[in-house]
């Protein structure tokens, strides 16, 4: 009886502790010290919010370079984010790669070896921002001839967008599609 | 694999073992009511919580009311946390508007946030408001926690007292493992997270209007204050629900490697912890390499399925070879940011680890990328493991490998000095029994039901693992999931909840009555014919038991799963 009154005030207590004050306290400091990281890292053109810096968006155009399929609703859904959960002997699974390589190889016509994995299948949380290099590289003979600029020039962006290993260390290379994309519609925007 | 995959996991373990003797230290001053460089902090805070909870501190007690201290406040926050979510809709910091949560589904999360297992039958983002994800599930990641991490110094204690009636005081321990602990180290950890990118606000939800046309909405609110002691805590419930995959949770390869570091590091630290407090710090470091080796085996074997890649997939046109420019491997369910090497690390400490938290798809991993995860809770997160619960398995099998010893060469076998007797072997056999029934029992009855059938995304093979990874998950207090399985049902819901509490409590209670039996007995002096237990060979022996349980049980149910996927995987075969 008396370690169910402790028991009762202890909880009470420590979920105002490490419930209320705790996270409270956190997004206080947070605001003050990381306001641009803490709200979401928002990605904003002409003063418009596009997305964010983190989170992937769906790209189907031909002058938009492509991201990796998305699982998450209908495609980069913010509210329902996660992966297929396909196991590797899922017939759909195979389906799905089968059909995307075919759409692949009709819209990338000049680019004829393997494609690399990461741009073909879907990532674990359907928001992931980034490619590999060697899948922006396979898109950008196509993103050039859509967009009516020569070869290098958008061979040049995608170099610049290329982020290598985090300080050196950590991760894997990569490409940023969103950042890419809207570098590219500043440099050689579309002609209409 | 690649070199730099090898360099960045041989980092991690190089790193992580740094840590372990400050932390370790710092821990044991702490249960043994030592000062520390935060005493003139923190210690006014924990003293005020005594005064509030009328907590006397100085009293001990017997491992029956250090149990009952441990159940009760189980029950009164599972209580808490059941209401809190079934009236969210009408209290505060819920932006979107969230309704009240169902009563299954609260019933299945509050156990599941109770017993540190931290399953997730819901999408966190449409579910759960602002307000329960702090004050109803958060404070669990911190409650559970230190509720293990208390049982494990009690049970700590067994040994390191003698001829003693009582192992301590649950509220203590459980108020310093708050206190001086988690709390601190979430603090700043949370900050370190946030500047990297993890959202840590209340606002509702930013619509964004995308580079084709389209609206994309973004979720917000307090995640990195959760993130922290999800993994500090082994807690693994994420703020989103594609959890660490997510964004929004493990933005960079950098915030992934304080991720997988927090995950391990209480449990390592506390193994040196426990030698501290038997005064014999090599006893430490025996559990130490025996749990090093053991995870090793799980990142090689996990490192080396996935960079293979899918068979099925490089024949219809991918490329599974690493370059330096692409990852190759199976990709399927994985971030491009982490690759394959920190996502198979990822995969192996959180489900060494009672973590649960997940950087990638499971379900989605090769057959023997996904026998890892469901071997490693399995052999009871002993590898490291849980925060607590990882000391305390560990030294179950402990137990166990000295009394196995003592049979081969006919002698009572002891360790740290204590007689390990009738009693002892009785509590720890009936923790063993009780995980494999739990296991094996519930996910035999699963598959037989058409109920549990609709819910897989998967068949064949595969579809026996989805189950049998549910039920693992749930007893083992794991929490991470082969997620095809949708788990919002009705039967799902009650049973993976009672499965989460069998798991937890009945593991918990027979340990503490083992330590309470030890800590009754006189010490015995150590003799010639005593079986060291710092040396090479121990560590052997305990690798050897801890492995041989596991296969033993569940290597039937294994090799029909994942086992048998793999050779059909080589040779094409799918499932529809």
């Amino acid at each position: 009886m008396k370690q169910l009154m402790i028991a009762i005030k202890a909880t009470l207590l420590l979920t105002v502790l490490t419930g209320l004050l705790y996270p409270l306290a956190v997004t206080g400091l947070a605001q003050i010290l990381f306001p641009h990281q803490a709200n979401g890292s928002l990605k904003v053109v002409n003063g418009k919010t596009v997305g964010s810096e983190l989170i992937g968006q769906s790209f189907t155009k031909t002058e938009y370079f492509h991201g990796r399929p998305s699982a998450a609703g209908n495609g980069y859904d913010g509210l329902n984010s996660g992966g297929s959960n396909y196991g590797p002997t899922n017939q759909k699974l195979s389906d799905r790669v089968s059909d995307d390589v075919k759409k692949f190889r009709a819209e990338n016509p000049t680019y004829t070896g393997p494609v690399p994995a990461d741009l073909l299948t879907a990532s674990g949380s359907g928001l992931d921002p980034h490619i590999s290099p060697a899948s922006a590289d396979v898109q950008v003979a196509r993103v050039a001839a859509a967009r009516g600029v020569p070869a290098d020039t958008v061979r040049q962006l995608v170099l610049a967008h290329t982020e290598g290993r985090q300080y050196g260390l950590f991760g894997e290379p990569r490409v940023n599609v969103l950042e890419l994309n809207v570098a590219l519609d500043q440099a050689a925007p579309v002609r209409k | 694999m690649t070199t730099n995959g090898l360099f960045q996991i041989g980092l991690y373990l190089a790193v992580l073992l740094l840590l372990v003797k400050p932390l370790g230290a710092y821990m044991a001053r702490v249960f043994q009511s030592e000062r520390t460089f935060l005493h003139p902090v923190l210690r006014p805070i924990e003293n005020l919580i005594y005064r509030i909870c009328g907590i006397e501190e100085a009293a001990e007690q017997s491992w029956k009311r250090y149990a009952g201290g441990a159940l009760v406040f189980s029950a009164v926050g599972m209580l808490l946390t059941y209401l809190l979510m079934r009236v969210q809709q009408w209290l505060p910091w819920n932006p979107q508007g969230l309704g009240n949560v169902a009563a299954d589904l609260s019933w299945n999360t509050a156990a599941s946030f109770t017993t540190n297992t931290n399953w997730q039958s819901y999408t966190p983002e449409t579910t759960m408001s602002y307000l329960t994800e702090m004050a109803a599930l958060a404070t669990h990641n911190f409650f559970s926690a230190a509720m293990g991490m208390a049982v494990a110094i009690a049970v700590v204690r067994g040994f390191s007292r003698h001829s003693s009636k009582t192992l301590g005081n649950f509220w203590v321990d459980f108020t310093r493992s708050i206190v001086y602990i988690l709390l601190p180290l979430s603090i700043v950890v949370a900050l370190l997270l946030c500047s990297q990118g993890v959202i840590q606000n209340l606002h509702p939800y930013t619509k964004a209007a995308t580079l084709e046309g389209a609206v994309q909405t973004l979720p917000q609110g307090p995640a990195a204050s959760q993130e922290v002691i999800k993994l500090l805590g082994t807690n693994g419930g994420g703020f989103l629900n594609a959890n660490s995959a997510h964004p929004y949770e493990n933005p960079t390869p950098f915030t992934n490697f304080i991720q997988m570091l927090l995950i391990f590091v209480i449990p390592a630290g506390l193994t040196y912890t426990f030698g501290k407090m038997v005064k014999d710090t090599r006893q430490g470091w025996a559990l130490l390499a025996a749990m090093t080796v053991l995870f090793l085996a799980g990142v090689f074997v996990v490192y080396s399925a996935e960079q293979g890649g899918n068979p099925i997939l490089a024949k219809r046109g991918l490329q599974t070879q690493a370059t330096a420019t692409q990852p190759g491997g199976n990709m399927e369910g994985k971030e491009v940011r982490f690759g394959i090497a920190n996502t198979a690390l990822f995969t192996v400490i959180t489900t060494d680890a009672s973590c649960g938290a997940i950087n990638n798809a499971h379900d989605s991993l090769t057959p023997l990328g996904g026998l890892v995860p469901l071997v490693n809770i399995e052999l009871g997160e002993v590898v490291f493991g849980g925060v607590g619960s990882g000391l305390y398995g560990i030294l179950l099998f402990a137990i166990l490998a000295v009394f196995i010893a003592g049979l081969m060469v006919g002698r009572t076998p002891e360790y740290l000095g204590k007689k390990i007797e009738q009693k002892e072997v009785k509590m720890v056999m009936l923790s063993v029994l009780v995980m494999a029934f739990s296991i094996l029992g519930f996910a035999a009855a699963g598959i037989n039901l058409s109920t549990v059938g609709n819910s897989l995304t998967n068949h064949g093979p595969h579809g026996l693992s989805e189950v049998l990874y549910a039920y693992t998950s749930a007893v083992g207090n794991n929490g991470s999931a082969f997620a095809g399985l949708n788990a919002n049902t009705m039967y799902l819901n009650v049973t993976l909840g009672l499965a989460m509490l069998f798991g937890r409590f009945l593991m918990l209670i027979p340990l503490l009555a083992a330590a309470g039996s030890l800590a009754a007995k006189k010490q015995v002096p150590v003799s010639a014919g005593t079986f060291p237990t710092h040396g090479p060979l121990f560590v052997a022996l305990l690798v050897g038991v801890v492995v041989i349980v596991g296969a033993l049980t569940f290597f039937p149910a294994l090799s029909l799963g994942p086992v048998v996927e793999h050779f059909l995987m080589q040779q094409g075969r799918l499932w529809s």
